[in-house]
C-alpha cells in the first residue's frame, strides 16, 4: 500500500499536515516563521511527517498555464499585452512524505531492529526498540527521519500503521480536501498516476513527471509517489537517489583489505629480528 | 555541470544527529584500540614484555572509552545493549556492535589479567583481541560510507585506509609516548608504515570525487586534515630523530596521536558540511542523469 501525491491539485491548504499531528499526536515544533512563502514547517522530521513545500517561481509569462477569466471585476490599468521578457509569478505546491521505499536504507543500517517492513509494504519505527543510534537519520538519502532530541528516539512517518490495522486510510489521505493525496494499491496507484500525467501533459504542463514511480530507480521505487510540475530539487527533493547499501558489499571488500593492511603493518614492525 | 537549483536553499539531507566529540572520539578510540591489540599481541608473540604490558593496557583503556563515547551520543542511553539484540549483515552499526563487543570484553580481560600478575590467561585473551583488532580500525569507515551523505559515500574506497594508516600512527604514538625506551623500535616502524598508508590515501581522498570532494578540501576539515598531514610527517620524522632524544620519541607520540584525532574529527566535519549545502546532494545527482539519459 502507499500514497500517490497528485501534486498539481494541491491547494496548499496543510489539512495534511493537521490531521497528520492531530491522528499520530506528533508534538509541536512551536511557532516557526521561516520568512520563506507561506510554507513555516520548512521540511519533513522527527515533529513534520508531512510537509507543504510552497514553491513561489518567476516564469516567463507565456510558459504560465493560460487562466479561466471569471469576470471579476478589477481595479488598476487595462490589462497589456505581455511583452519579451515579461515575468509571472507561478506557486507549486506539494505535500510531501516519507518515501516508504522498496530498499529503505534506514531500515537496512538500522542496527537493533526498531525499523521494520509491515505487512503492507510500508516501513515503520517500532517506538519500544529504537535506541537513539541516530544511524537512520545520514542513512536516508531524502532526508526525513530524524532524532527527536528532546526524547532522543528517531521518528517518521508510519503510514497510519494502526489506522491501515482498522482498515482506514491514512489521516493525511482522509483529510485532504482535493484528493491531492490518494492512498491505495500502487500498481493501481500507478495506473491512475499515469493517465493523469498524459492528462496534465496534453492540458500543456510540459514540465510534468512522475516522481519515485518507477520500481527500477535508486531506491526500488517509493511507495510514496508524486506528480510533481517541475524538477524534484525545486521542491527539495534528491534528483536521483540511491539506496546507500546498493554499494555495502564493495565497502566490506574495501574495508577488509585495510584490516588487512593493518595487520601486515603491526606484522611487519613486530616481527623483524630485534637490533 | 548543470544549474543548481534547490527549494530555498534548505538542506536535502538531515544533517548526521552524531555529537561532536563523542563520534569523531569514538571513531579515533576504536582505531588506537584495534591497532593497539594487534600490537600487543605480537609483543606477547615475540617476548616484548614491557610494551606489551603497555599496549594491553592502551587498547583496553581507549576500546572502554570508545564504548562509552558510542553510549553517550545515543539517544536512550538505558537501551545500549539493545546493539546485540539482533545481528545484521547490512549495519555497519550492527556488525561493528558485533566486533566491538568481543573486542572490548578480550582488551580488558588481557589487560585485567596482565596486571592481575597472571600472564597465562592474559594470552588467549589477548591474542582474541590482536585478531579483532584490525577489524576494529577499518569497520568505523564503512560506517560513515554506508550513508548519503555525499562526502562520505563517494570516498568509500579511500576511508578505509585513511582509517588503517591512521590506526596504525595512533598506536606506534601510544607506544613511543608510554612503552619503555628499549623497546621503541617495533613501534616507530609501525609509525612509518601507518603514516605511509595514511599520507597516500588521504591524499587520494582530498583529490578525489569531484563537487563531492570539495567539503575536504575547504574550511575546517581542510585545516584538521592539513594539521593531520603535518603531525604525521612531524611525527615520522621526529621517531626517526628519537634514537638518540628521549624528548623528540615523546613528541613523536604525541603528533603520531594528535594526527589521528585530526583526521577524524577532519573527515568528520567534512561530511556533516556536505549535508548542510543542497548542491552537494543536488548537483552530482543531476549529473548522473544528464549523463544517463
Amino acid at each position: 500500500m502507499g500514497f500517490f501525491t497528485d501534486t498539481s491539485v494541491c491547494i496548499g491548504c496543510k489539512a495534511c499536515e493537521v490531521a497528520c499531528k492531530e491522528w499520530n499526536e506528533v508534538p509541536s515544533t512551536g511557532l516557526d516563521l521561516l520568512g520563506q512563502s507561506f510554507d513555516n514547517t520548512g521540511g519533513l522530521g522527527a515533529d513534520s511527517w508531512r510537509h507543504v513545500a510552497f514553491v513561489e517561481q518567476r516564469v516567463p509569462v507565456a510558459d504560465e498555464v493560460a487562466t479561466v477569466d471569471l469576470g471579476m471585476p478589477s481595479v488598476g490599468m487595462p490589462e497589456q499585452p505581455a511583452g519579451d521578457g515579461d515575468t509571472a509569478v507561478r506557486w507549486l505546491m506539494s505535500s510531501d512524505v516519507c518515501k516508504h521505499c522498496t530498499h529503505a536504507a534506514c531500515l537496512d543500517v538500522c542496527p537493533t531492529g526498531s525499523l521494520f517492513r509491515t505487512e503492507f509494504g510500508t516501513v515503520v519505527v517500532q517506538e519500544d526498540i529504537c535506541n537513539g543510534c541516530g544511524y537512520c537519520v545520514p542513512a536516508c538519502p531524502y532526508g526525513v527521519i530524524e532524532r527527536r532530541e528532546t526524547d532522543g528516539r528517531a521518528f517518521k512517518c508510519t503510514l497510519c500503521y494502526d489506522r491501515l490495522g482498522d482498515g482506514l486510510e491514512p489521516a493525511c489521505a482522509k483529510a485532504c480536501p482535493t484528493d491531492s493525496i490518494q492512498f491505495g494499491e500502487l500498481d493501481e496507484l500507478r495506473d491512475r498516476a499515469d493517465r493523469r500525467l498524459a492528462a496534465v501533459r496534453g492540458e500543456g504542463a510540459t514540465g510534468a513527471r512522475l516522481y519515485g514511480r518507477d520500481p527500477g530507480d535508486g531506491v526500488g521505487g517509493a511507495g510514496a509517489f508524486f506528480l510533481l510540475l517541475d524538477e524534484p530539487e525545486v521542491y527539495g527533493l534528491p534528483p536521483d537517489p540511491v539506496v546507500t547499501t546498493r554499494d555495502l558489499p564493495a565497502m566490506w571488500k574495501h574495508a577488509a583489505a585495510a584490516a588487512v593492511s593493518v595487520a601486515a603493518g603491526i606484522a611487519l614492525a613486530f616481527t623483524r629480528r630485534r637490533r | 555541470m548543470s544549474e543548481n537549483r534547490s527549494y530555498y536553499g534548505r538542506p536535502v539531507l538531515k544533517e548526521p544527529a552524531w555529537r561532536v566529540p563523542d563520534v569523531p572520539g569514538y571513531l579515533f578510540l576504536g582505531g588506537l584500540a584495534g591497532a593497539s591489540a594487534g600490537a600487543a599481541a605480537l609483543c606477547d608473540l615475540t617476548g616484548r614484555a614491557g610494551l606489551c604490558r603497555t599496549y594491553r593496557a592502551v587498547a583496553a583503556g581507549a576500546a572502554v572509552s570508545s564504548v562509552g563515547a558510542l553510549i553517550h551520543d545515543l539517544g536512550r542511553p538505558a537501551r545500549f545493549l539493545y546493539m546485540l539484540r539482533v545481528f545484521k549483515p547490512t549495519s555497519p552499526l550492527s556488525v561493528g556492535s558485533w566486533i566491538l563487543a568481543p573486542f572490548g570484553g578480550l582488551a580488558t580481560a588481557a589487560a585485567a589479567a596482565e596486571f592481575a600478575g597472571r600472564a597465562r590467561w592474559a594470552r588467549p585473551a589477548g591474542i582474541g583481541a590482536g585478531v579483532l583488532g584490525p577489524a576494529m580500525c577499518t569497520y568505523t569507515a564503512v560506517l560513515l560510507a554506508d550513508t548519503a551523505v555525499p562526502a562520505w559515500h563517494s570516498a568509500y574506497r579511500e576511508l578505509p585506509f585513511v582509517f588503517a594508516g591512521s590506526a596504525l600512527t595512533s598506536a606506534a604514538g601510544a607506544g613511543l609516548l608510554c612503552g619503555g625506551r628499549a623497546e621503541h623500535e617495533p613501534a616507530r616502524r609501525m609509525g612509518w608504515l601507518g603514516a605511509g598508508i595514511e599520507l597516500v590515501a588521504s591524499g587520494l581522498l582530498e583529490r578525489a570525487h569531484g563537487l563531492a570532494g570539495e567539503p575536504y578540501r575547504t574550511g575546517r576539515a581542510r585545516r584538521l586534515l592539513r594539521a593531520a598531514t603535518g603531525l604525521t610527517i612531524a611525527g615520522a620524522g621526529l621517531s626517526a630523530a628519537g634514537r638518540r632524544s628521549r624528548v623528540a620519541t615523546g613528541l613523536a607520540g604525541a603528533a603520531y596521536l594528535a594526527a589521528g584525532l585530526c583526521t577524524r574529527f577532519g573527515v568528520f566535519d567534512a561530511g556533516i558540511r556536505s549535508t548542510r549545502d543542497p548542491k552537494y546532494v543536488v548537483t552530482p545527482q543531476r549529473d548522473r542523469l544528464t549523463q544517463t539519459t
